[in-house]
């Protein structure tokens, strides 16, 4: 029989090679389902994974999409990976993420036509503002009257969902748009707009914050105190208050950090790639970053990886329902996959698999 | 007494990863027979009355009980062959009645209110007068230690397993409990007790195996031997009484006075307007049994729970209000009770954990940067200085044992040239030659010029280093007397004396 065996200390090997036998495993699994509906397995395999980077025809419109969809996902992520660490858990991310970039686009419209150097630095504090303030409504009821911020979160983004159409249809509709909903578009606004910095390679300024992110986040937790009280926090809470952790100030710093981070991904997105606010601004990144931070281990290079690996899937998947006519729940299946092998060989690096002896 | 044999080991063994827990032992208990169990933390104690309970299966040997082969699979077979285990840690549940509890530990419990009935008839009949109404987190932990034997008589058992049984109470519900199991031995039943309190086992018990690193070492008739030749049995060396330099307390370090603070647990136990003074170069002991606000007084004294802030006050400065990196700035360390997970993070290495609470003290910390090679140099210190057994300030917390562990805690705090140390169970469950360790080095920060609070339920270990000595009993703090000349009587009384446990209507 096959028991498992908690290590004394975590595994560094299997920490490193796990999620490369992951995405191998998945391919394998992956292409048995495509060759089963029809496909040619290594096509479909290649399809998703290789032609969005390197095919001749079209990889140079995906390869720079490959960081659009990765920027706002591991900003997102970096963020919220600070309160999971510490148990602290923000699941409101896209409310948060839509706050801010409603907050960057009111500071724009407010400006609009004018020129100044500083919009778009007052953008993005607004946009950072925005999603903070959201988070602090949580963090707010739990402190006070020990709400679940789980419920409190996830309902504020509905609520967030229905300011968005409020305001595409109502107070930030533009005036110049015949009618339709949406905001003026912010790209075509210059003092407002977010670019694409190197031509074909999709970075903008969100990707650069995200790279940021990424860095700091990393810092904070290897080299800063704060990081360190993260860590104590959620691996024990009473061992964190005995170190001088005050436990409302810790969830009120880590709500406050992963909603700011949610809001500049927000206002980037709005005033980059996407460029107004409308209806349906917002695509789920708040949710998938959840994924992307546990993808990630939460570690902060960790989610770098799991970002560009999500957006590379998405982006695939798309490319292989146009070309192969795969259905797109298959390709959903197929990311299932991954995040199930993802995980589950986690285990290997927590525990090791000892082989019982006849024991009677 | 009989002289029948009732229960025979022979050869057991049992390995565990790394650790031969029990190495061919052997010893025989005869009917009516109190029998000891004897031997440090790790010496296999508790294995070895795991296999005879039926919890752990032993890897070679044999047992016979009452004549037949006997290789229980679980506990229940065990207890239907008539062996009962009153275990250290009890298994109750604090929103439950007594009776419901006992009903819940039976395998077909009878109606209610015969089950009610059985119960007072048995604590009637053994001197252990209970309730079966009662809610079990309103009893005292002698109580609940009633409800727990009581079980155990209920199912009429023929030897009876005690693990540490006095631990958790005060020298008159110790003298209770051994009449009760006198009774019981007297009427036939076997006891098998477990105990590394040599005085109670030379009162109490007829026969005793001496366990030393999984090994019997020596068996005996304890009533011969005296308490220090069982010692020096037990640890295979010579014991030196941990020593002492008398010399005149200083200034007033800690003050405290009227302290209340409501417990954070919901079974816990306020303290109700404490006071307490403690002079620099001194040892303030604090007697309790468990539950009655250690924790408590603790938590009040380290910070994590904040009070006014003239209730506590540290070299004449109030710090009642400041949480406890501000008051360990002050010069108060704290050593809590529970070793993983309160005094240290179960998976952070030794180096992270000599972090968490030497940050302020040692300057571990500078603009909010970690000064990793200090914290490393600060933990490796404290490895050398107190013989920390460990590979490395590397490994995490939980790889250490929890004598090595509690070394690395105590020494953790005692190195950071303190003016106050608070320490709560400083050598529980920690081996003889580590816990003469630990003591000698809060004697030596006393010596230094530290006031220090030492918070036990070991009252051996509260008279040999203590100059003064006071008790908890349900949140307050008995007003302390000098140490020198108190009577076990009087201290029993400090401690609450029975918690009303009278020996009543015992027929015996």
């Amino acid at each position: 029989m096959l028991t498992l065996e908690k290590r004394p200390n975590p595994s560094r090997f299997w920490t490193i090679v796990t999620p490369l036998l992951a995405v191998a495993l998945t391919m394998i699994a992956g292409g048995l389902l495509f060759a089963i509906l029809g496909k040619n397995p290594v096509e479909a395999i290649r399809t998703i994974f290789w032609d969005p980077l390197f095919n001749e025809q079209f990889a140079a419109y995906s390869r720079p999409q490959l960081l659009v969809k990765a920027g706002p996902l591991v900003l997102i992520a970096v963020g919220l990976s600070l309160g999971f660490r510490a148990n602290i858990w923000n699941i409101g991310a896209e409310g948060q993420y839509i706050m801010g970039a409603i907050c960057g686009t009111a500071v724009a419209l407010a400006f609009y036509p004018a020129e100044h150097w500083y919009i778009f630095p007052l953008m993005i504090l607004a946009g950072a503002l925005g999603g903070w303030g959201w988070a602090m409504i949580p963090a707010f009821l739990k402190n006070r009257f020990g709400t679940n911020e789980i419920l409190v979160s996830l309902m504020l983004v509905y609520v967030a969902e229905n300011v968005e159409s409020w305001m595409a249809f109502g107070p930030m509709r533009n005036p110049q748009g015949m009618g339709f909903p949406g905001s003026r578009n912010l790209q075509q606004y210059p003092a407002a707009a977010n670019p694409e910095l190197i031509p074909g390679t999709g970075i903008h300024w969100g990707v650069v914050a995200a790279g940021l992110a990424v860095l700091l986040a990393y810092a904070l937790l290897k080299r800063h105190i704060f990081g360190f009280h993260v860590r104590v926090a959620g691996q024990s809470p009473r061992a964190a208050r005995f170190a001088g952790v005050e436990p409302k100030r810790l969830f009120t710093l880590c709500m406050g950090i992963s909603g700011a981070c949610a809001g500049l991904a927000g206002l980037f997105e709005v005033a980059g790639p996407s460029g107004q606010i409308t209806d349906s601004f917002n695509v789920g990144y708040g949710f998938t970053a959840i994924i992307v931070a546990y993808l990630g281990r939460l570690h902060p290079i960790g989610i770098l990886l799991a970002g560009l690996l999500l957006a590379l899937t998405y982006i695939g998947g798309e490319i292989a329902q146009l070309q192969l006519n795969l259905p797109a729940s298959a390709i959903q299946a197929f990311q299932g996959m991954l995040l199930f092998f993802l995980l589950g060989l986690d285990v290997l690096s927590n525990y090791r698999i000892k082989r019982k002896g006849a024991q009677k | 007494m009989s002289k029948t044999e009732l229960l025979a080991v022979d050869g057991i063994s049992k390995q565990y990863p790394g650790v031969l827990a029990n190495d061919a032992v052997s010893f025989a208990i005869a009917e009516g027979e109190v029998h000891a169990l004897l031997g440090e933390n790790g010496a296999g104690k508790s294995t070895l009355v795991k296999m005879i309970y039926g919890l752990v299966k032993p890897d070679a040997g044999q047992m016979r009980f009452r004549g037949a082969a006997y290789a229980p699979k679980e506990p229940r077979e065990a207890r239907a062959s008539g062996v009962a285990m009153v275990f250290q840690h009890f298994s109750l549940f604090e929103a439950l009645n007594v009776a419901e509890n006992v009903a819940l530990g039976m395998e077909n419990p009878p109606k209610p209110r015969e089950l009610a009935h059985r119960i007072r008839t048995v604590s009637e009949d053994y001197g252990l007068p209970l309730d079966p109404a009662r809610l079990v987190g309103d009893l005292s932990a002698g109580e609940r230690q009633r409800v727990e034997i009581i079980r155990c008589l209920l199912q009429d058992p023929k030897l009876l397993i005690m693990d540490e049984p006095t631990s958790v109470l005060t020298p008159q519900e110790v003298d209770i409990l051994f009449k009760t199991l006198r009774q019981l031995a007297a009427e036939g039943t076997a006891i098998l007790y477990i105990s590394h309190k040599l005085e109670e086992i030379r009162a109490l018990c007829d026969g005793a195996t001496i366990l030393r690193r999984g090994k019997v070492v020596a068996s005996c008739t304890p009533r011969e031997k005296t308490a220090r030749e069982l010692a020096e049995l037990m640890v295979g060396e010579t014991l030196t009484p941990p020593a002492r330099r008398q010399k005149p307390p200083g200034a007033v370090a800690l003050d405290v006075s009227g302290l209340s603070v409501a417990s954070p647990n919901p079974f816990g136990t306020a303290l109700q307007n404490v006071h307490l003074t403690v002079q620099q170069g001194e040892i303030l002991g604090i007697a309790g049994v468990a539950g009655n606000g250690q924790d408590e007084l603790l938590l009040a004294l380290s910070g994590e729970i904040r009070t006014d802030a003239e209730a506590i006050r540290i070299a004449g400065q109030g710090v009642g209000d400041l949480g406890p990196n501000a008051r360990r700035r002050a010069g108060l360390v704290a050593a809590p009770e529970e070793r993983l997970g309160h005094a240290a993070a179960p998976d952070m290495s030794l180096t992270e954990n000599a972090l968490l609470s030497g940050a302020v003290r040692k300057n571990l910390v500078r603009r909010g940067l970690i000064d990793w090679t200090a914290a490393r140099r600060f933990a490796e210190a404290v490895v050398k200085d107190f013989d920390v057994r460990t590979p490395g300030v590397g490994t995490a917390a939980r790889a250490l044992s929890g004598g090595n562990l509690q070394k690395f805690v105590i020494g953790r705090e005692l190195s950071q040239a303190p003016s106050v140390i608070v320490v709560n169970q400083p050598t529980w469950g920690v081996d003889a030659a580590a816990a003469a360790a630990i003591r000698q080095a809060l004697i030596d920060r006393a010596a230094a010029g530290a006031a220090v609070v030492v918070i036990s339920q070991d009252l051996d270990e509260l008279l040999e280093i203590a100059d003064r000595f006071c008790a908890l009993n349900a949140g307050r703090l008995s007003a302390p007397r000098p140490t020198q000349g108190l009577t076990v009587e009087e201290i029993g009384l400090m401690m609450g004396g029975s918690h009303g446990m009278e020996v009543a209507h015992a027929h015996a």
